[in-house]
């Protein structure tokens, strides 16, 4: 509980409409888009300027009171969860596009700038932001620096942080970092990488600077359906092997293509195991020359059925399946847990097998989305929350798969980021020294753990607590702690 | 091997030893000039696995960049950052903790967009272990990548996973005689159109335009664009990516790293442009300061690339919460300070 002699100082540094701690008011923001985790903000604020935000973190650093950072609160890994006794910030209201550079492809956008909006506010230069998290209509783009957001199209195109180049960020003790710069490189340690990815817990964003592209001329898709997943695994790596670069190149598996095309009617093949999507785009020539390609190298991987889009109309037809996935698998079950590992794509087959006898196991279903082209696979497990103890199961199960991607030379998150739904996770994934690193690199930007607590990075003993030991080469990796 | 290292690094932690990080020494001119032992990487080489399919390379510090360029090749895959050899000898290890690329750069991305994980070795001596081999990895902080361009300040580089692209099937040179500012102003507005650009460069009144792609892509580019096809035209990037020019044999040489579309900076004439002019090499005997902060003023910063004496203060200062950032960083990474000491920042 915050104290009311805090709470009125807060107030001091806000309108009143920014202010909220009635019950109601503060029910929307007890969770992020990982509905499972709830817990209710203490207070919420909503600063309207940058002055704003740095007066709540200079106020919290002196009073010693913890901040969450959130942005739309379309996270799915629990990274804005509320924290008992903590200030919920939230960024939304810092919204306007501040400048935009069509000659030097830049955008200059305050953190809570959805990600589509950037993209519509340049289209009119033929220009576009990149990277598009399924969420785009409506994530904002400080939490997609925070999270290091990804989308269909890393592959070729990368993930937030090779997307921006400047940011304004705020330490907890509320000192101004100026971040990267106008050029394509800065002096010093690569702390825009640092800062991206980071989960809020070393600074708070409130300007991104980022990069934009030209739109493609052209943009084709293939559709290629398979008799077997090991098959569509392996022409995925044939594809790239041939020397195309595809734009997307997604893959769903028997019960995702069954569940999507009963959702939207896609025109999907039914009776088949996996099914492709391959989009390449770029100046026209080239589109064409990579659809020649491609078709050939899902021919000889064994393709049971290729089709190429023809219209624009039928191009976004084949994606509208795809795009619908979740809530078309949403529709099979009450709920559905979606896990975010990514595997090296040669050992998709080996992965899909054991997920599927895991769904044997525990009883639950599974349908699997792949971001095929960069090894980022989603699980969707489904289950009923209203039965006692399926959420729980679920998610052990969810747990499992993690820790078969990262067995496999894989990570427990492609792009959904740790927050507190996977942090006995990263104690599989890292190694104590590891672990300790990070700790340090939090304690460089904020000492006193108040930005955030608790998420990203789980603590030491909490590992061995969890019994969730990073083994390795043999070597159990916290040996020198006590377990029970 | 690796555990001579470590013992190494150990004992250089317990005595508060400094060390020099060596990889082939091909850019020893670069940053601050530092004092201590050498520490090489040389003779820890080998390429520990590479997966054409993956697009994933792992290969240990001290291989050399031809040596991983040669094996890419073999597959027709290359280092997409176009790392500087200057001279020959340059190390994997030694281009990472550099952190330079080369004409691709500003169409494919720089060196450490294309670091996926590393091993290396902190200043106690500690090995670890961070990032992957897999291209979307959000687990933990990217100490990867702060690795990049820390000149060895932060630890010792042991092994660096990259993610390595397909080599394009058809390449073009294009020379227009254009003034400096058409030259800049051209540059930028193609770079915000579909076209398939690898390169550009401005000198002595020619500007120098690479596309790379499908041979009817960068056929059809070229008929879009006109000029002049530079014949040896991978003599012209290789030259420049390696600084092997007579341009650049002048001392001093500056770095100026710019908002891309900043028009002609008018100080002087011994200027070579890349990057789509966000990087202006500049010879000049101006003070330190002014070159700093016409960079500053351009949105950008300034570095004294080469030298006529060791360097003392090479980049350009950070801002003061910056510099406590970095303070804190070495502190962690490397608490007595001993590796490559004044080569980064002057005090540590």
């Amino acid at each position: 509980m915050l104290s009311p002699a805090f709470l009125s100082q807060l107030r001091k540094l806000l309108p009143p409409h920014c202010v909220l701690n009635e019950r109601e008011d503060l029910l929307p923001f007890e969770s992020d888009g990982l509905a499972a985790y709830r817990n209710t903000p203490d207070v919420v604020v909503l600063p309207e300027n940058e002055a704003q935000v740095a007066a709540i973190l200079k106020l919290c650093h002196a009073e010693k009171i913890a901040v969450v950072a959130r942005g739309a609160g379309t996270g799915l890994s629990a990274g804005a969860l509320p924290v008992d006794g903590a200030v919920l910030l939230v960024l939304a209201k810092l919204n306007r596009i501040k400048a935009i550079d069509p000659l030097a492809r830049t955008a200059v956008v305050e953190p809570g700038v959805r990600n589509l909006a950037i993209s519509e506010a340049v289209a009119v230069h033929g220009l576009y932001y990149a990277p598009d998290p399924s969420s785009q209509i409506a994530c904002s783009i400080g939490g997609n620096v925070a999270e290091n957001s990804g989308g269909v199209h890393c592959l070729k195109y990368g993930l937030t942080v090779h997307n921006i180049q400047k940011l304004r960020a705020w330490t907890i003790a509320g000192e101004l970092l100026e971040i990267g710069n106008e050029s394509l490189d800065a002096p010093g340690y690569d702390l825009l990488a640092l800062l991206t990815g980071s989960e809020g817990m070393l600074a708070v964003i409130t300007e991104v600077t980022v990069k934009l592209l030209p739109r493609p001329e052209r943009a084709q898709v293939v559709l290629a359906a398979f008799d077997d997943v090991a098959k569509a695994g392996a022409a995925v790596g044939n594809i790239i092997a041939a020397g195309v670069i595809p734009a997307g190149l997604e893959m769903m598996d028997r019960l995702a293509i069954q569940a999507a095309e009963a959702f939207v009617h896609a025109g999907y093949p039914l009776d088949c195991e996996a099914l492709l999507l391959c989009e390449v785009d770029g100046v026209n020539e080239e589109v064409s020359a990579d659809i020649f390609t491609v078709r050939e190298v899902l021919t000889a991987s064994g393709a049971t059925e290729i089709r190429t889009a023809d219209s624009e109309e039928q191009r976004l037809k084949f994606w509208a399946g795809r795009k619908a996935a979740f809530p078309a698998v949403g529709r099979l079950a009450p709920d559905y847990y979606c896990m975010d590992g990514t595997i090296p794509r040669g050992a998709l087959p080996q992965v899909l097998k054991r997920i599927s006898e895991l769904s044997a196991e525990y009883g639950l279903a599974v349908a699997n989305v792949f971001h095929a082209g960069d090894g980022n696979l989603h699980p969707l497990i489904l289950f009923d929350a209203n039965q006692p103890g399926e959420l729980a199961k679920a998610e052990d199960f969810g747990g499992k798969i993690l820790e078969l991607c990262v067995e496999v030379g894989g990570t427990i998150t492609g792009e959904h980021g740790v927050g507190l739904e996977k942090i006995k996770q990263m104690c599989t994934q890292f190694a104590t020294p590891e672990l300790t690193r990070f700790h340090d690199v939090k304690a460089a930007f904020d000492p006193d753990r108040l930005l955030n607590p608790g998420k990203a990075v789980p603590e030491l003993h909490r590992c061995a607590e969890w019994g969730a030991m990073h083994v390795h080469g043999g070597q159990l990796s916290h040996p020198e702690l006590p377990r029970f | 091997m690796l555990d001579a290292y470590i013992e190494r690094i150990r004992a250089a932690h317990a005595n508060g030893s400094p060390l020099i990080i060596h990889g082939g020494g091909s850019k020893s001119f670069y940053g601050g000039a530092d004092e201590g032992e050498v520490l090489s990487s040389r003779k820890f080489t080998g390429i520990v696995d590479y997966q054409p399919k993956e697009l994933v390379l792992t290969a240990r510090a001290g291989t050399p960049l031809a040596e991983i360029e040669a094996q890419l090749a073999e597959q027709n895959q290359m280092l997409a950052f176009e790392p500087p050899h200057f001279g020959g000898g340059a190390t994997l290890g030694g281009s990472i903790a550099a952190g330079l690329s080369g004409p691709r750069r500003p169409y494919a991305g720089a060196a450490r967009d294309f670091v996926l994980g590393v091993r290396m070795i902190d200043g106690t001596g500690q090995p670890l272990r961070f990032g992957g081999q897999v291209i979307k990895n959000v687990a933990g902080y990217d100490v990867s990548r702060l690795m990049v361009g820390a000149l060895g300040t932060l630890g010792f580089l042991t092994e660096v996973s990259l993610k390595v692209l397909p080599k394009p099937a058809a390449e073009a040179t294009l020379q227009f005689e254009f003034d400096e500012a058409t030259a800049i102003r051209t540059m930028n507005q193609w770079a915000g159109q579909p076209l398939p650009l690898s390169a550009t460069s401005w000198h002595a009144g020619l500007l120098s335009v690479r596309l790379s792609g499908a041979e009817t892509a960068v056929r059809a580019a070229q008929a879009r664009l006109g000029g002049e096809v530079l014949k040896d035209a991978d003599a012209f990037w290789l030259r420049l990516r390696d600084q092997a020019t007579p341009f650049f044999d002048k001392r001093p040489l500056w770095r100026l790293a710019v908002r891309p579309t900043m028009g002609p900076l008018k100080l002087g004439d011994a200027q070579w442009i890349e990057w789509g002019g966000a990087v202006r090499w500049l010879a000049s005997d101006l003070p330190a300061a002014a070159l700093r902060e016409a960079a500053r003023s351009c949105g950008g910063h300034a570095t004294l690339f080469r030298g006529n004496a060791p360097i003392d203060g090479a980049f350009t200062p950070l801002a003061p919460a910056l510099l406590t950032l970095h303070r804190n960083l070495k502190q962690r990474f490397d608490p007595k300070g001993i590796f490559n000491h004044g080569r980064l920042v002057p005090d540590f």
